[in-house]
């Protein structure tokens, strides 16, 4: 492991500030934008207060809810330190998005590869609609939402390196992963590049958001190595309670996520809430039921991993699939998700809370499914599904999926590897021996 | 005078406390400990990850007695922790040299 190099520790806070300067002079730009064109597309309220209200579910989700959820897996010693990731992610994703990230994944495509630099700043992204982006709300509610979505992606990642990574190192590693893989992946499914082109249906991040975090959860797994005395010392979950509290927060917040996807209060946000709930509910069962015949018991952590693996598994084919197709999501999800987790130690990385078992597994998953599920029958807009009598769009998912996951890992590795050669990725031993809340924070949570 | 050590389940702590005060014990001590015996420990797993826990929590309870009540005291503990299962846990019997009661100064068999 790297020494730490103390004066980019000590530098990094003016960084931060250095971007905060960035983000005042974006909205002196940004305010330009407010001005409505006179044959502006009609903004409808029904669905502009949907999405309003579907980002802020998805606040919901990054914080408390998987601050909560992860909060309670981890030791006592490390409790404040976690969270915490979640809210500096939060905050950290939301300032560059508006300065570059925004504009990177969604400005006007330049090679089917990335966004142009036309909306750095927010510059042009006003009130009125951008009909690609939905023609009856504001441009300004689509960005809004879909920086929730940008700041839950790395943020699920921050269960892989938990309980080891230094602030600083975080901080950096983030910041690069939002620009660098997060805008550009977006970009290629969503904001009209060369895997949207091809016809890949992802409704609301089963590659974007979850493939991306589980396979960067792995390069994190790997690139840091495992905990201190992990498989000798104690390291059980500290406070399940707390995780189900963020588990019922997640599931909560899902609903505008996948049905916030819908880009509006209609009849295709229903189908994708239905979608999530019962995926969610049947995956938590089927967990619950193979863990019971596994091991003996049916367990607070398992269903609670069984639900989020089915949310995960759901989100690539809410808005394409009807509610019995939502069934099989949940079911995949949850056994498979369960399996990867069982895998996972006998393969013995240190994902310290599953990012792969459940959302890179998850992701993949629901994405072949939606490949063979989909159907033009629940949104026109989708496609059909090998099963619907359209197999091509299976093998057009196995390529997104491949692609994401292998861009998102070989590209996350590399960040690690430099942010490691700059700042150093891990805490030291006495460091990570005394916990992240003192060690990195100079609190702790029960005193 | 014996100093009795019983280490017990400590869901039958009321039951073995009870049927020490029926035979005329008139006070004890008790501890909350961690250990194994063949028992040996138990296993969690969250998650897909397994703990061996080898300590498991017992209660621990010291009575000090007059030779004569030993037999009567084992008897009674014994029979009031005992589950049948694996893990009941053991007694130790071992020698008393001297008890004092503080408020008074009273020593031996009348100080217990």
């Amino acid at each position: 492991m790297t020494q730490p190099r103390g004066c980019w520790n000590r530098s990094l806070p003016t960084m931060v500030l250095v971007l905060l300067g960035l983000l005042c002079w974006g909205s002196g730009v940004w305010a330009q934008g407010l001005q409505p064109l006179p044959d502006a597309p009609k903004i409808e309220s029904g669905d502009t207060a949907w999405v309003l209200a579907s980002t802020a579910l998805v606040l919901a989700m990054v914080v408390p809810g998987l601050a909560l959820f992860y909060g309670g897996q981890v030791r006592s010693k490390n409790v404040l330190g976690t969270m915490l990731h979640s809210l500096v992610i939060l905050c950290l994703v939301s300032a560059i998005w508006v300065l570059f990230g925004y504009s990177l994944a969604f400005a006007p495509d330049k090679g089917g590869v990335v966004g142009g630099l036309d909306w750095v700043g927010l510059s042009g992204v006003g009130v009125d609609p951008y009909p690609k982006y939905g023609p009856t709300i504001p441009h300004q509610a689509f960005m809004l939402f879909q920086l929730m979505l940008a700041a839950f992606t790395p943020a699920l990642i921050a269960g892989a390196f938990a309980e080891r990574i230094r602030f600083s190192a975080l901080l950096l590693f983030v910041a690069l992963w939002s620009m660098f893989i997060y805008s550009p992946l977006a970009h290629w499914i969503w904001g009209g590049g060369w895997l949207g082109k091809m016809g890949v249906l992802d409704f609301a991040g089963g590659a974007v958001v979850h493939i991306s975090s589980g396979a960067a959860g792995l390069a994190c797994a790997l690139a840091l190595g495992h905990r201190r005395g992990y498989r000798t010392d104690y390291m059980a979950p500290h406070n399940l309670s707390l995780t189900l509290l963020g588990t019922g927060l997640l599931w909560f917040g899902w609903f505008g996520f996948n049905g916030g996807s819908a880009r509006g209060a209609n009849a295709v946000a229903i189908g994708a809430i239905v979608a999530t709930h019962i995926a969610a509910a049947t995956s938590a069962l089927t967990w619950m039921v193979v863990e019971w015949m596994h091991r003996g018991k049916p367990t607070l952590l398992g269903m609670a991993s069984g639900a989020v693996a089915g949310m995960a598994t759901v989100t690539a084919g809410a808005g394409y699939v009807g509610p019995m197709g939502a069934v099989l999501f949940g079911l995949a999800g949850g056994a498979l998700c369960y399996g990867a987790i069982v895998w996972k130690g006998k393969i013995g990385y240190d994902d310290a809370l599953d990012v792969v078992g459940l959302h890179a597994v998850g992701g993949i998953i629901g994405m072949l499914a939606t490949g063979l599920l989909a159907s033009k029958g629940v949104n026109a807009a989708g496609a059909d599904g090998l099963l619907f009598g359209n197999p091509a769009q299976f093998w057009t998912q196995a390529v997104a999926v491949c692609v994401t996951a292998l861009f998102s890992f070989a590209g996350s590795y590399l960040i690690l590897k430099m942010v490691d050669g700059l700042i150093g990725l891990r805490v030291s031993p006495e460091e990570e021996t005394t916990g992240l809340d003192l060690s990195q924070h100079n609190e702790r949570a029960y005193s | 005078m014996k100093l009795v050590e019983a280490i017990i389940k400590p869901f039958k702590l009321d039951e073995v406390k009870d049927a020490l005060l029926e035979i005329g014990v008139q006070g004890m001590t008790v501890t909350e400990v961690k250990g194994f015996g063949r028992q040996k420990g138990h296993k969690e797993t969250y998650r897909g990850t397994e703990y061996t826990i080898e300590f498991v929590p017992k209660v621990k309870l010291e009575v000090a007695v007059a030779d004569s009540l030993v037999p009567r005291v084992i008897e009674a503990i014994t029979r009031s922790a005992k589950t049948g299962s694996i893990g009941d846990g053991k007694i130790f019997v071992r020698d008393l040299s001297a008890a004092v009661r503080i408020r008074t100064g009273e020593s031996g068999e009348t100080a217990l």
